[in-house]
């Protein structure tokens, strides 16, 4: 008898936490909401006057009303599509051989939780590590190779860490029933393996491409340079890109500049949030359709 | 189920990597024709080559963040000249950019200072032959908040007690004891500058001896924002940061010795805002000098340094120097 009233404060005291819980969990995301409209907001308002068709065609200058963002655009455009092109082949290739391949060892572990490791790594370190490997000793120079190659080992790790995720994603059934039908490994992994697993693989790659977009500081070290008039024509030449080009003009003194920096981060907010968009499409169109 | 997509699923992926390619290709082709155009015309041995606009290939400078706005708008000025010339700039410091011209990375090196012992023996043992050309000069401004109403000039003296490493001076009373028992707070850029070198070098007599219990920033436009809006304030930088914030901020006069100098064009210029006034170098590589479009490129920025200079804040060479400068390059050019 004397359980009857226990279930019932129990029960009392377990919505009124629960109550308590969920305010905390939306007070949080609202405060997210806050800061991020807030933040978005504080760079229209700066920055919408002076983003025109003009600024994303003009070259660099020392006046502000005449710069513009051409060079920088262009250089992350040739960063991003060259770090794609290296980084996606070998980050789902070393993905594909550690999930479908490798032997349960001790050392596949050991090479798992260094690349967990390397993916928290702060992107400067790959900076100097590049300054060090591409520029100075396999001596490419300051060039948007380097930068590139650079970028591509900052986003290596992820691109593992998401393709293997996306891999492991796929049930084991699928693999089973290839193998049953009498399929090799091989017309396994490409036929039913690889594509069930693409568009979680996509998500990843994208997403990790867009935090390269982002980087500055490894660049930097690298020696992106700080006035750059031309857009990259060869994988030798030197580069400037967006987050450089914003960070330069924000350290000015001038007010006009800062201005500038805001038109240029609205650029920058565009690019990556088509990137992400190309994203979201590709998981709603492909994931839907695979059906076990 | 899945192997029907598996077409359009890979054909997405190939998609994808395509449009990357498409945006190589893109900036690549528009202006494929000058990539071995470039190359051919800068080995071409064309003397030094002025106002046609047939010149090619690439400039590359580094070093001082000082020099820096002073080879930006030459770079910038140049295009209009000789567009097909590409003229790289950075600003990795004196320091940073000495050590790339040692390496031979870059043709031409901004100095905020004359080349170190140090850097010159590395040069000699790399076998890099320079020549040094001064450029423009540059003043340090003292400045205080301007509601500051106590202070207007500090002998060279305070400065010293102000700024040497472990210094007693808290309040602006154990500078002047007329003035009042407030705390200053300092402002001053950061120990990788040139600026930093030359203030310490200049007023404490030692270069980066330094209190270190100061704000410290690479961005005078930290500098400029703390000392304006603090009443008990001071600070330095470079003189043409002062300018183009001139309504934020108070400037002080310092004495050296003979009297009470305000930092302006003409007392930079004549050495009497000393000793925080200093010339303003370029250091270019000789071997650099055989390449017509670095000939025409340095011959333009000495053409052109006087008024752009002025233009960013900075204070024209005088005529003497100018010729000097004149003769080194006609005689590291004519051999």
């Amino acid at each position: 008898m004397s359980s009857k009233p226990d279930i019932y404060t129990t029960k009392r005291r377990g919505r009124i936490t629960n109550m308590l819980f969920t305010s905390a969990c939306f007070l949080a995301t609202m405060t997210c909401i806050f800061l991020l409209v807030l933040l978005i907001w504080n760079i229209i308002i700066q920055g919408k006057g002076w983003l025109s068709w003009e600024f994303i065609e003009r070259l660099p200058s020392r006046f502000p009303d005449k710069a513009g963002i051409k060079t920088a655009l262009w250089g992350s455009i040739w960063l991003i599509s060259l770090t794609a092109m290296f980084s996606v082949p070998l980050g789902v290739g070393a993905a594909l051989y550690l999930e479908e391949y490798a032997p349960r060892s001790r050392w596949r572990k050991l090479i798992q939780l260094n690349i967990a490791n390397l993916a928290g790594v702060p992107s400067i370190v790959y900076g100097i590590l590049g300054l060090g490997l591409f520029v100075r000793a396999l001596q490419l120079e300051r060039s948007v190779l380097s930068g590139a190659l650079t970028l591509t080992l900052v986003v290596l790790p992820i691109i593992i860490l998401a393709s293997q995720e996306a891999l492991r994603a796929v049930p084991d059934s699928i693999r089973r029933s290839a193998y049953a039908l009498g399929a090799t490994r091989w017309q396994t992994v490409w036929y039913q393996v690889l594509p069930a697993s693409l568009p979680g693989i996509m998500t990843g790659v994208i997403l990790s491409l867009s935090r390269a977009l982002g980087e500055a500081a490894p660049l930097i070290a690298v020696g992106a340079m700080a006035y750059v008039p031309f857009v990259p024509e060869r994988l030798t030449d030197e580069f400037t890109a967006l987050p450089i080009q914003i960070f330069i003009w924000t350290s000015r003194p001038q007010e006009d500049f800062h201005h500038l920096a805001a038109a240029g981060i609205l650029v920058l907010l565009v690019v990556l949030v088509s990137m992400n968009a190309i994203a979201i499409f590709v998981r709603h169109k492909y994931g839907k359709k695979i059906r076990w | 189920m899945i192997t029907t997509n598996t077409g359009k699923v890979l054909a997405l992926l190939s998609l994808a990597i395509g449009v990357s390619l498409i945006g190589v290709g893109c900036s690549g082709g528009g202006n494929n024709s000058n990539g071995p155009a470039a190359k051919s015309a800068g080995s071409e041995p064309e003397s030094s080559g002025a106002g046609a606009g047939d010149l090619a290939g690439d400039v590359k400078i580094d070093g001082s963040s000082t020099v820096y706005p002073v080879s930006e708008a030459v770079a910038e000025e140049f295009r209009a000249v000789q567009p097909k010339v590409r003229v790289t700039v950075g600003f990795s410091g004196t320091g940073g950019g000495m050590k790339k011209f040692i390496a031979g990375e870059v043709d031409i090196c901004d100095a905020s200072r004359a080349m170190k012992e140090k850097e010159a023996t590395a040069c000699k043992e790399q076998g890099i032959e320079y020549i040094e050309l001064s450029v423009a000069f540059d003043g340090l401004a003292v400045i205080v908040n301007p509601e500051n109403s106590w202070c207007d000039c500090l002998t060279v003296g305070q400065l010293k007690e102000l700024w040497r490493p472990e210094s007693g001076v808290k309040q602006w009373k154990d500078l002047d004891p007329k003035w009042p028992a407030e705390d200053i707070k300092l402002y001053g850029p950061g120990t990788d500058s040139g600026t930093f070198d030359y203030f310490t070098e200049a007023i404490v007599g030692e270069s980066k001896a330094s209190r270190a219990d100061y704000t410290a920033s690479e961005d005078d436009n930290v500098l400029v924002t703390g000392v304006s809006e603090d009443k008990n304030s001071l600070g330095y930088f470079g003189f043409a940061y002062y300018e183009e914030n001139k309504d934020k901020l108070k400037l002080l006069g310092v004495d050296g010795g003979e009297g009470c100098k305000k930092p302006s064009l003409e007392t930079v210029r004549n050495n009497s805002y000393a000793p925080l006034s200093r010339p303003l170098f370029i250091y270019v590589r000789k071997s650099a000098l055989e390449r017509p479009e670095v000939v025409a490129f340095v011959k333009f920025y000495l053409e052109n340094a006087a008024a752009l200079s002025k233009d960013v804040g900075y204070v024209p060479v005088s005529d003497e120097v100018q010729k000097a400068n004149m003769e080194a390059f006609n005689g590291a050019t004519s051999k």
